[in-house]
């Protein structure tokens, strides 16, 4: 691989491990706060494996840009401000209500495992190692959110309500997962990674079916999603609390 | 300078003391997370792979690992951890799968490959031997565990996720 593929893999691979950081924090709120004490369990648990997960993808990007693998995640973690992260927009918003930490954690899950089963192919044998792990893990989790999907979407006349409210506003932002991350044309070419229309194919077989017989209406897209380099207003809250320890003692050994 | 003759073997037999720091009662060696040793003169590499990436133990049972084979004599010990092949449940040895139901830990269902069959199949609990328990939580205490409770004892507890 040559060395300007190996910085366009190394993007692409902090793109989705910033996803599942983001994604990690805002589970590991619930800790201590979730609604049955087995959830709490749960989210705190899906948290360790997406933070594990995250790692992972930085350690090879490490690898592939020359780094630290010991010490590059950190810094990436907790010294880079919130507009260095290029993680999709959904997963940086409030937790918000049940239903909605519930479905957003579905419907990433849900894309995980089409881009998994294509990494599992890559050509970068770390990465296709890192894969078949992580798609092993994340089975646990999709077993989970999927079954809550249906318990929600067909429970009561209010759970179904706040489904429905917080697929309406998920939907949009979900199609960010399949926007094309910054070089994945070159990647795709050389059978690095997937291309992400068949992710969102795949994708969409999956969970359009689940969601119907949850009970739950598929809204409209909505408008194109916005690049990854621009954020939401609350990540930049999410980053400073992330990294707030970090920061303390940069020296720190932990 | 000192010379050590140190071999594979030894480090092997010594690392057999070195306990999961959830699970007391079971090995690293016996639960498959250390793949291999290979000694160089006096520097020692281990290769060790995760039972579950995210797991918060790592740091522990790589540190644990580095300690005892320092008590052998030797400074040079390295730690890498690798991914393939992923980790499998089915490597916990026998043995090892009995002393978890001592402390009340279910052991993981053997499986052919793909482990999502198994979590269809009725886990037997640890208290009392019944067959009548249900999952309460996919997710327990650690990554690697589920929660079940027994019908019959009516206690809860933990199986060690198969994978
Ligand atoms: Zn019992």
């Amino acid at each position: 691989m040559n060395t300007k593929l190996k910085a366009k893999l190394a993007k692409y691979l902090i793109a989705i491990g910033d996803d599942e950081l983001v994604l990690a924090h805002r589970d590991s709120e619930w800790c201590g706060h979730a609604p049955i004490l087995e959830e709490d369990i749960a989210f705190a648990n899906i948290s360790l494996d997406e933070i594990g997960h995250a790692r992972l993808w930085y350690e090879i990007a490490a690898e592939l840009l020359g780094e630290d693998k010991a010490t590059y995640p950190d810094q990436l973690a907790f010294f880079r401000s919130a507009s260095q992260f290029h993680s999709i927009q959904m997963n940086s918003l409030p937790n918000g209500d049940w239903a909605f930490t519930m479905l957003r954690q579905f419907l990433f899950d849900s894309a995980e495992v089409p881009r998994l089963e294509g990494l599992v192919e890559s050509s970068h044998k770390p990465l296709a190692e890192a894969a078949v792990k992580i798609r092993n893990e994340e089975i646990y989790h999709l077993r989970h959110t999927s079954a809550w999907v249906k318990r929600l979407g067909l429970g009561t006349e209010e759970s179904n309500r706040r489904m429905q409210v917080a697929l309406d506003e998920l939907w949009s932002y979900a199609q960010q997962l399949f926007l094309p991350i910054d070089g994945e044309v070159d990647l795709v070419a050389a059978g690095l990674v997937p291309d992400s229309a068949e992710i969102k194919s795949a994708w969409l077989e999956s969970v359009v079916p689940s969601l119907e017989q949850a009970d739950l209406i598929i809204p409209d897209e909505g408008p194109p999603p916005r690049d990854r380099s621009v954020q939401t207003q609350h990540l930049a809250h999410l980053i400073t609390e992330m990294q707030s320890v970090a920061r303390l003692e940069p020296q720190g050994r932990w | 300078m000192r010379v050590i003759a140190i071999t594979a073997e030894d480090i092997w037999t010594a690392l057999e003391d070195v306990m999961d720091p959830e699970i007391p009662v079971v090995s690293l060696v016996e639960l498959g997370v250390v793949r291999d040793v290979q000694v160089d003169g006096y520097k020692v590499t281990v290769h060790m792979t995760p039972t579950f990436s995210g797991c918060p133990a790592l740091e522990v049972m790589g540190g644990d690992v580095v300690e005892r084979i320092r008590q052998l004599g030797t400074e040079d010990v390295t730690v890498e951890w690798i991914y393939d092949p992923p980790w499998s449940s089915n490597w916990i040895k026998p043995a090892a799968r009995d002393r978890m139901k001592t402390i009340g830990l279910a052991p993981p269902a053997i499986h052919n490959g793909d482990f999502q069959i198994v979590l269809l199949e009725p886990v037997e609990c640890p208290h009392c031997t019944s067959m009548n328990t249900s999952l309460k939580n996919s997710f327990g205490t650690t990554p690697c565990r589920m929660i079940y409770v027994c019908v019959d004892c009516r206690e809860p507890f933990e199986q060690f996720k198969p994978l």
